[in-house]
């Protein structure tokens, strides 16, 4: 029995969601969304959080995990029981660029939600048994995250691509941590948690005009203007030998790769998205179909396009079998070279397209989803309009865009590359495929 | 006796259709017109329970021979197909069934369900495929437990020690030698005894017209051909009698950790017990106010981390029975072990003897209904769990009134559920770490 796929039925236009957004007078920018579904609502507030000083990112961690642990009446407790009565939760990270503060409650209870947040963010206590509390677990989580092999890979990538940039340097030092007082953290949190340049994102069964005026009153003797940021300019990535750090009896390598690439409001954005995803950004992608449906290598290979404040990078990650580790790395090198010398086809962009369009509608289609997608955007001054008119630029890219995005960014010629494994099995076989540098820390 | 305020908690509300093939093919569908996108789900009544002896791994082997190729479609095609119609695609394998699922612009509606249906009728089950599978997963089992701290810690682990029929207590990714004896035969038998049409349920749901999609259900699921449903034996287990230890090595780890596991009642038989139970793991460490959280990581500093969750693998709502409810803490002090069990048995006790504090049930009940009805959100984990209700609990519609369910759980039954995780009705399994600090 043969029957044909069916066809494609004509695509139905997402709804038209209900906005309101507004600048607060204490500087705070304001992004309400009407998305019924579940009654519920999602809330991001994103504070810019760029430091040049070498002592910000233990500072900052320390910071992000001690900072619902006491605020106005609360104590650590108290707070998370106030919250968890709304239905809600409250959760903080932070990296080079931003501080987040999420969270997330039964949507008649979001102002509630919002007085809590104001409590934390104005009157945050960072008490001292609580703090040595954190900074304690912060040390031991640190060591768990470098225990595995794609942060050590990450963190080795990072350092070769960015060297003494902060962005090398996103993850904090046990030691540093370690020397991290109360005090310094109080003063942080001071100094950088301020609305002048920070974007509250809210999304969900709401109303979004009422809920402006929600924020205002809750949120209105939050004041204050953050320092202006001074960090230099992201340098440009320097190809060199492939670094391989040792970890020692490691049964897989874990092999990543680097360069730069296009943030989202260039021009050519849109073809080097759909560079990527023929290359490695999806299952039916090359590297995926070669590496791992054809030689079985790999439980799978991503490739993506990251997008930081200072500059956007495309980031290769792959773990493989330490035996087949330079098989890996020349075809990941042969499908490089292929798609940066030789065009790709007109059925490979119109799958990456149509999936582009598709995945970017799924994944808008939560609230959560929606609020953080917007809360990403906002720190490029991009917002829904950008979601709504991202297909037709997609629609607009030829195969020869493509081919163009790939050429320039895809060249193994102008990527970084490292592998973190079994460097007594692993090094001569690289060897064998070009120059490689042995890691001294490791 | 509830109050106003737990009276006025939102309940979710469903329109669900069903609707049973010739071929025995249970049909859930259920129409959400909010946005242009639709769920497709089949969960397989066969999971890592159902594997025979000296198959280890093999229900999560097969999962991956379901992707490579079927009646109508090439290898590679499947994926190839879903993902230029603009959506995501994925299966998984679980100790009760296993799972395939789209979610899809609602356009690709019935691509979807000819993709499901062409790998019921006939996936292409050959000797390359089924090679390059085995290798694929044992790259799968490297980056997710050997190559990783705390890799399949405790769920690969805890089983072979709670519990004691090769059913319940083996290795659910399989050890390599069981997944390398694998034939192509085994799995031609698997397919034909535990993926027949009436073994499986279909859910459906999203931005869809409910009696179009029944009728494209039937255009591409009826001609499948009826085969015997299998008869599902009882896995249960008898309570445990004593205290059961042992320890795992993990090369990788830098900290010590530990799982704690108990087996609880019978999810389906006894829901409401059940829920309980559920609401308790809420308590012990859902957040800094919880019970554990403040003994074990604010007051006595002797955890990094504590977690307790019921289901291998955190869904309180994923197997029949037996099931069980495990607590999990990584601690700095490898010689704290004795001292974080008590701690845990004392909190226990404290909840069992002097019950709870002033509100204590109720934020608890709150954020449960809220977490649970956030999942609801994505097209594709409400098909899932629609699918989910049906096969396991038998009613797609007991999504919509788990809230309510929450609602009536009393006091006492939470009390009477953490009386029963005796330290002699527990396994303890210590996670030795060998790896750099």
């Amino acid at each position: 029995m043969t029957s044909p796929v069916p066809a494609l039925t004509t695509p139905r236009a997402p709804k038209r969601l209900t906005v309101a957004e507004a600048v607060l007078s204490n500087g705070l920018r304001v992004i309400a969304v009407r998305k019924p579904g579940v009654p519920l609502v999602e809330v991001r507030l994103r504070v810019p959080f760029q430091s040049a000083r070498p002592t910000q990112p233990a500072r900052a961690a320390l910071l992000s995990d001690a900072m619902l642990t006491g605020a106005g009446p609360y104590d650590r407790a108290g707070l998370a029981a106030a919250v968890q009565s709304l239905g809600g939760d409250f959760s903080v990270g932070v990296d080079a660029d931003r501080l987040l503060v999420g969270g997330n409650a039964l949507a008649t209870n979001l102002r509630q939600m919002l007085e809590l947040l104001a409590t934390v963010l104005t009157d945050p206590a960072y008490p001292k048994d609580e703090v040595a509390t954190e900074r304690d677990r912060l040390i031991e989580r640190l060591s768990i995250a470098r225990s595995r092999a794609g942060v050590v890979a990450s963190e080795a990538l990072a350092r070769r691509m960015w060297g003494a940039h902060p962005y090398a340097h996103d993850l904090p030092q046990p030691d540093a941590v370690a020397a991290v007082t109360p005090a310094q953290v109080r003063a942080l949190h001071q100094q950088m948690v301020r609305p002048s340049a920070a974007v509250l994102v809210i999304v969900g069964d709401i109303a979004p005009k009422r809920v402006l005026d929600q924020v205002e009153k809750a949120l209105g003797s939050w004041t204050g203007q953050a320092p202006e940021a001074r960090v230099p300019a992201l340098p440009t990535p320097q190809p060199g030998p492939l670094l391989v750090v040792d970890r020692p009896d490691s049964v897989q390598s874990s092999l990543r790769i680097g360069g730069a690439a296009l943030p989202r409001a260039d021009a050519r954005y849109p073809a080097l998205q759909l560079a990527n995803l023929v290359f490695g950004g999806y299952f039916s992608s090359r590297w995926t179909e070669n590496l791992r449906e054809d030689k079985g290598y790999t439980y799978g290979p991503h490739s993506r396009i990251e997008h930081n404040v200072l500059g956007s990078s495309l980031l290769f990650d792959v773990e493989v079998a330490t035996e087949v580790t330079a098989p890996a790395l020349l075809e990941t090198r042969y499908e490089l070279g292929r798609i940066a010398s030789l065009p790709v086809t007109g059925e490979e962009v119109y799958a990456v397209r149509q999936y582009a369009i598709g995945t970017l509608a799924l994944s808008t289609a939560t609230q959560a989803g929606l609020a953080s997608t917007l809360t990403a955007l906002s720190a490029f001054g991009l917002g829904l309009d950008w979601i709504a008119e991202h297909p037709k630029r997609l629609a607009a890219v030829t195969v020869d865009d493509v081919g163009a995005a790939a050429h320039e960014f895809f060249a193994p010629a102008r990527l970084v590359d490292v592998v973190v494994g079994d460097a007594r099995s692993i090094i001569d076989p690289l060897a064998t495929l070009g120059p490689v540098e042995r890691s001294a820390d490791a | 006796m509830s109050r106003s305020a737990t009276v006025s908690k939102p309940t979710p509300t469903f329109d669900l259709t069903h609707h049973t093939l010739d071929n025995g093919l249970r049909v859930v569908v259920a129409p959400d017109r909010s946005a242009p996108v639709v769920g497709v789900a089949v969960l397989y009544d066969v999971g890592i329970r159902s594997e025979p002896e000296g198959r280890t791994g093999f229900a999560h082997l097969f999962e991956h021979l379901m992707f490579q190729g079927s009646a109508n479609l090439e290898k590679l095609e499947h994926f190839r197909y879903v993902q230029s119609s603009g959506g995501t695609f994925n299966g998984s394998t679980h100790f009760d069934y296993t799972d395939y699922f789209e979610a899809l612009p609602s356009n690709a509606l019935e691509r979807g369900l000819f993709l499901e249906a062409d790998r019921m009728l006939a996936p292409r089950i050959t000797e390359e495929n089924l090679s390059n599978q085995l290798d694929v997963v044992k790259e799968e089992i490297r980056v997710n437990v050997m190559n990783r701290p705390y890799g399949g810690f405790p769920w690969l682990v805890l089983p072979s020690v709670l519990f004691d029929t090769f059913a319940n207590s083996h290795n659910g990714y399989g050890g390599f030698e069981d997944l390398e004896s694998a034939t192509v035969d085994d799995a031609r038998d698997f397919f034909r005894k535990y993926y027949a049409p009436a073994n499986a349920v279909l859910a459906v749901s999203g931005d869809l017209d409910v009696d179009e999609t029944l009728a494209l259900v039937e255009r591409h699921f009826g001609p499948i051909r009826k085969r015997p449903r299998p008869k599902r034996p009882s896995f249960a287990e008898p309570p445990l009698a004593g205290e059961r230890r042992a320890a795992h090595d993990d090369p990788h780890a830098p900290i010590p950790a530990v799982a704690i596991g108990y087996r609880v009642g019978d999810p389906i038989k006894d829901l409401d017990g059940h829920l309980a139970n559920v609401l308790l793991t809420e308590l012990l460490t859902d957040g800094d106010a919880s019970r554990l959280q403040r003994r074990l990581v604010q007051r006595d500093h002797l955890v990094t981390d504590v977690g307790a969750y019921i289901g291998e693998f955190g869904d309180p709502f994923d197997e029949r029975d037996p099931t069980a409810l495990t607590i999990t803490a990584h601690y700095p002090d490898a010689g704290s072990l004795e001292a974080i069990l008590l701690a845990i048995d004392e909190e226990l006790v404290r909840v069992a003897d002097q019950g709870l504090e002033p509100g204590e049930l109720d934020r608890v009940r709150t954020r449960l209904v809220s977490v649970l009805m956030r999942e609801l959100d994505a097209v594709l984990s409400r098909t899932l769990n629609f699918a989910k209700f049906e096969l396991l609990y038998g009613r797609a519609g007991l999504v919509a009134e788990l809230p309510g369910r929450l609602a009536a759980v009393t006091e006492d039954a939470v009390r009477r559920a953490a009386a029963a995780l005796r330290p002699d009705a527990r396994a303890v399994v210590e996670l030795v770490a060998g790896g750099v600090r």
